[in-house]
């Protein structure tokens, strides 16, 4: 299972969330490649509640693998405005396009600066490869 | 010190995601544990399963030693070859380890116990065997490779020398023969399994172990990883030492009176503790459970019954269910409705018979309540 490319334009957490800030200035949130590989086949995910407030570092929701349950940290503060239904019945979505068709939320910030204290594909890469040893 | 088996650079050339497991670093899946597990529910898959404890046993009283040593009756074992499914008890009938025992002649048994329970294993049956002047000799020389599915046995049996096929085709469920097999190197051929399906297990020497894999793997054998070899064990309704019964349990609280023999007059570690639980009332019971909802049911997770609490011990997804099951471990009596707490949600779950899965097919009321 060798790792996708890191799309250029998403930031990170070091938790393994990506972030991608969408033309409305809204935020799209999901798990990358990288960690949908190390959590093996998904086959539930708990998604929050649309309208819900979330704060920064909050476990939002959950992903489950065969192996694990992993909690999804909101990466900003701000409402949660959709959540991937599709996932409700397919979860192994986030396996086959984590970076894409497997988006986990979309939320409002309420801050745009906090966008800055995230990591870069780059700096995420790096994480991403230390978590491999 | 993480000990490796002689096939962990082909695990790692397949692209093996690896883990520690009982001090092995071992495979968990290849690609999508999912897959692994319906290649074996539906065709053939194939497990290294060398971390596994070969024990030879041999001496003049190695029959009647084995009388004292576990709780199934080793006297059911009349022919050579046959298998027996046995827990391992203390005095206080706590199970030390579940293991399969191979009657080969009247001085040799083999055994094959739990890798991660190894030490003690060996440990406690040494102590025991000094009494019956019986030599206990562990095999590291060996690997093994668990061959499991419906399609299993003959793609194996294909790669034997043409004259041994028919003795390997014949060969019955929970028996081996030693044979000779592809290019001659010797094999152990166990017809048991840990997956619910039927198949091989196969004792091989390490110099050959990288040679009968490939040979499996192109005859269409799939490599699994011990991801799917947990969730089909779960299936079927086979325990795990260390998650469903330990030391602090006894076979009567595991679902394992199946294997108690408590025939007259033998005399077996652990007997009296049994009977006096037995007499006195079993306090606790492992049952089977269904969730319906969605999530997953997972070890460690309090269970909520009528009666009082409990947990679920192995616990997960059953790919070939599409939903969560799980044994536990709750109060004996009437459980009424039983809830599982996850994550401060108490979801409702059905209290069920298992095996979940037999022959590759879900088990009557399973799937529908």
């Amino acid at each position: 299972m060798s790792d996708k490319e890191i799309p250029g334009d998403l930031k990170f957490q070091k938790t393994h969330e990506w972030v991608r800030v969408e033309q409305d200035g809204t935020v799209t949130v999901g798990i990358s490649d990288h960690a949908q590989g190390a959590l093996g086949d998904l086959v539930y995910v708990e998604l929050p509640e649309v309208g819900s407030s979330v704060q920064a570092g909050n476990g939002v929701a959950v992903v489950e693998s065969v192996k694990a349950a992993s909690d999804i940290y909101a990466p900003v503060s701000g409402e949660i405005t959709e959540v991937n239904t599709v996932l409700s019945d397919k979860p192994e979505t986030i396996n086959e396009d984590a970076f894409g068709d497997g988006w986990i939320f979309k939320m409002k910030l309420d801050d745009k600066s906090e966008l800055d204290g995230l990591l870069t594909a780059d700096e995420y890469a790096e994480v991403a490869e230390n978590d491999d040893h | 010190m993480t000990d490796k088996t002689e096939l962990n650079a082909s695990h790692r050339e397949l692209g093996a995601r690896m883990v520690d497991f009982g001090g092995w670093d071992m495979p968990i899946a290849y690609g999508s544990q999912i897959e692994e597990h319906h290649s074996v529910r539906k065709d053939a898959g194939m497990f290294d399963v060398s971390h596994m404890t070969v024990v030879d046993l041999t001496g003049e009283r190695t029959r009647e030693f084995l009388r004292k040593l576990v709780a199934n009756n080793v006297d059911k074992l009349t022919k050579s070859g046959k298998a027996l499914y046995t827990c391992m008890l203390d005095e206080t009938g706590g199970v030390i380890d579940d293991l399969i025992v191979y009657f080969l002649r009247e001085d040799f048994f083999r055994l094959v116990v739990n890798a991660a329970t190894r030490a003690k294993d060996l440990a406690w049956i040494e102590k025991q065997a000094v009494a019956f002047g019986i030599t206990v000799r562990e095999r590291p020389e060996f690997g093994m490779v668990a061959v499991q599915g419906p399609n299993a046995r003959e793609k194996l049996i294909g790669l034997l020398p043409e004259d041994i096929r028919e003795k390997a085709r014949k060969l019955g469920k929970f028996a081996a023969i030693e044979c000779e097999g592809p290019n001659g190197m010797p094999l152990f051929l166990a017809r048991t399994g840990y997956t619910g399906e039927d198949g091989f297990e196969v004792v091989v020497p390490n110099t050959r172990v990288v040679e009968l894999w490939n040979l499996l793997r192109d005859a269409g054998v799939a490599p699994a990883g011990l991801g799917a070899r947990d969730t089909l064990r779960l299936e079927a309704g086979m325990n795990l030492y260390g998650q469903d019964m330990d030391e602090t349990v006894t076979p009567w609280e595991a679902s394992l009176a199946w294997t108690i023999s408590l025939d007259e007059g033998r005399d077996f570690i652990g007997r009296e503790a049994l009977e006096k639980q037995k007499t006195d009332g079993v306090p606790r019971v492992m049952v089977g459970l269904v969730m319906d909802e969605k999530g997953v049911l997972r070890h460690g997770q309090k269970v909520l019954a009528a009666n009082g609490e409990g947990e679920i011990l192995s616990g997960g997804f059953a790919p070939t269910l599409g939903k969560s099951v799980a044994f536990a471990r709750l109060p004996a009596g009437d459980h009424g409705e039983v809830r599982v707490d996850i994550r401060g949600r108490e979801v409702p779950v059905r209290v069920v018979k298992f095996p979940f899965v037999r022959d590759g097919q879900p088990m009557p009321g399973i799937v529908d309540g």
